[in-house]
């Protein structure tokens, strides 16, 4: 059976992560697990948490009065879910819901930024890799504000 | 002499009559039609060519081939954007279009033969492609894995909604994504691009074909690129102000080619640089 520091390890994101940082992730982890259609967690709830998903996809939603909810971004196997840990007010800015069911390591937010604060390398070296993640996903959004699908008549 | 190149000189400046026998809409602003010539031969057109469709009294638009009709008909998937279009979609069993060619390069296929093959498409990107995907599923054996990425706006965009599912069981890999999806929608939400780093493929010996927009287009080569693909085995087709669709009046010109007489498929190395000339 794989240690945890060694599961998280598997994930892009913590890839060549120092052997010691990984097992202070893993010291703030648990596995979890969610059925299809369960809420990971909603708009506006306590940030404490990231998950980092080992099986399943998750889809990020934001509810609009009058239209329900709509899905804004999805994560798979290997992907992180779950950033405003890291930031005030910690709390979260949408909805995350299993669209399958979903194993994932679960890392304890409050955990890893006590952690951060007592050790100012590993605050680095997460907020490094955390960012590349953010800068990602910022740009996939400018693309697509940029209707990438419009535009043509008879291609 | 004169009279030998009569019928060529006809035929690719001329518009030649078609009928319409068969209109099936895809999406709320995008129609499938299957032509066939009137009184003239069956055409046999190659995945990836184009030709000048025109609405009578209206004008010309140049739509690239969407599939392969019965007797040597001709498919064209066309969105509603415009005069022409608008009348082309709204022509029926038995009116008459105007058609010159098809013209262009194709897909180069052959050039994929046993190799990885991912055929990426944006929006109505799917329908150059469309030829290019039966096709591969034609030759099956011939290639490795076979990979469809496909994105659109929502999921009422996406085209061919049957024919995915008939091709993920013929052999592809199909992998769909939306910007904007709804909590019934199973598959991804995001840029096309991003559907890339997940795809398996070899990337030292596969094959990428790519159509949609042009932005949709650099995103994803870069994506590509940056997870292996070379430039000369990534082939991208363009849409660039073609008028003529013969080469000569110069309006869909970039840098050294004319997209109408050159392509409108290209491999990267030989279109990249020119993209990215924003004065072009």
């Amino acid at each position: 059976m794989r240690t945890l520091d060694a599961v998280v390890l598997e994930a892009p994101i913590f890839a060549d992560l120092d052997a010691q940082y990984a097992e202070q992730l893993a010291g703030c982890s648990r596995t979890v697990g969610f059925e299809a259609g369960e809420t990971l967690f909603r708009e506006g709830d306590p940030a404490d948490v990231f998950y980092v998903l080992r099986r399943g996809r998750v889809a990020l939603e934001l509810f609009v009065p009058g239209r329900g909810p709509i899905t804004i971004e999805t994560a798979d196997e290997g992907e992180v879910v779950g950033w405003s840990w890291l930031f005030p007010p910690h709390t979260w800015h949408f909805d995350a819901r299993a669209v399958t069911p979903i194993r994932a390591v679960a890392v304890n937010g409050v955990c890893i930024r006590e952690k951060c604060d007592g050790d100012p390398a590993l605050g680095y070296e997460l907020m490094r890799r955390f960012s590349s993640v953010l800068l990602d996903r910022l740009n996939a959004t400018q693309v697509r504000l940029a209707d990438l699908y419009g535009g043509s008549h008879g291609r | 002499m004169a009279a030998e190149a009569g019928p060529s000189i006809s035929r690719s400046a001329l518009p030649e009559p078609y009928v319409v026998r068969r209109r099936s809409r895809e999406t709320a602003d995008t129609w499938t039609l299957e032509i066939a010539p009137h009184d003239g031969p069956p055409i046999d057109p190659k995945p990836g060519q184009f030709a000048m469709l025109s609405a009578f009294g209206v004008g010309e638009v140049p739509i690239s081939l969407s599939g392969r009709g019965r007797g040597g008909s001709l498919v064209h998937t066309i969105r509603d954007v415009g005069e022409v279009t608008a009348e082309l979609c709204r022509t029926g069993r038995g009116d008459m279009v105007g058609v010159r060619g098809p013209f262009g390069t194709e897909w180069p296929l052959d050039a994929a033969l046993g190799a990885d093959v991912l055929v990426v498409a944006g929006g109505l990107g799917l329908a150059p492609l469309r030829p290019a995907v039966e096709a591969l599923l034609e030759r099956r054996d011939s290639y490795g894995r076979l990979i469809l990425l496909y994105g659109a706006r929502t999921p009422d965009d996406l085209l061919f909604r049957e024919e995915l599912d008939g091709w993920r069981e013929a052999g592809f890999d199909v992998q769909l994504t939306v910007d904007a999806g709804t909590p019934s929608w199973p598959d991804r939400v995001g840029v096309v691009g991003k559907l890339v780093e997940s795809a398996e493929f070899d990337p030292v010996s596969a094959v990428a074909l790519v159509c949609g927009p042009e932005v949709m287009i650099r995103f994803t080569v870069a994506a590509l690129v940056e997870n292996g693909i070379s430039d000369d085995r990534l082939y991208v087709s363009l849409e660039r102000n073609m008028k003529c669709g013969i080469g000569h009046c110069g309006h869909c010109q970039l840098g050294p080619v004319l997209v109408c007489r050159d392509g409108p498929v290209f491999s990267w190395d030989q279109i990249g640089r020119w993209l990215a000339v924003r004065e072009l």
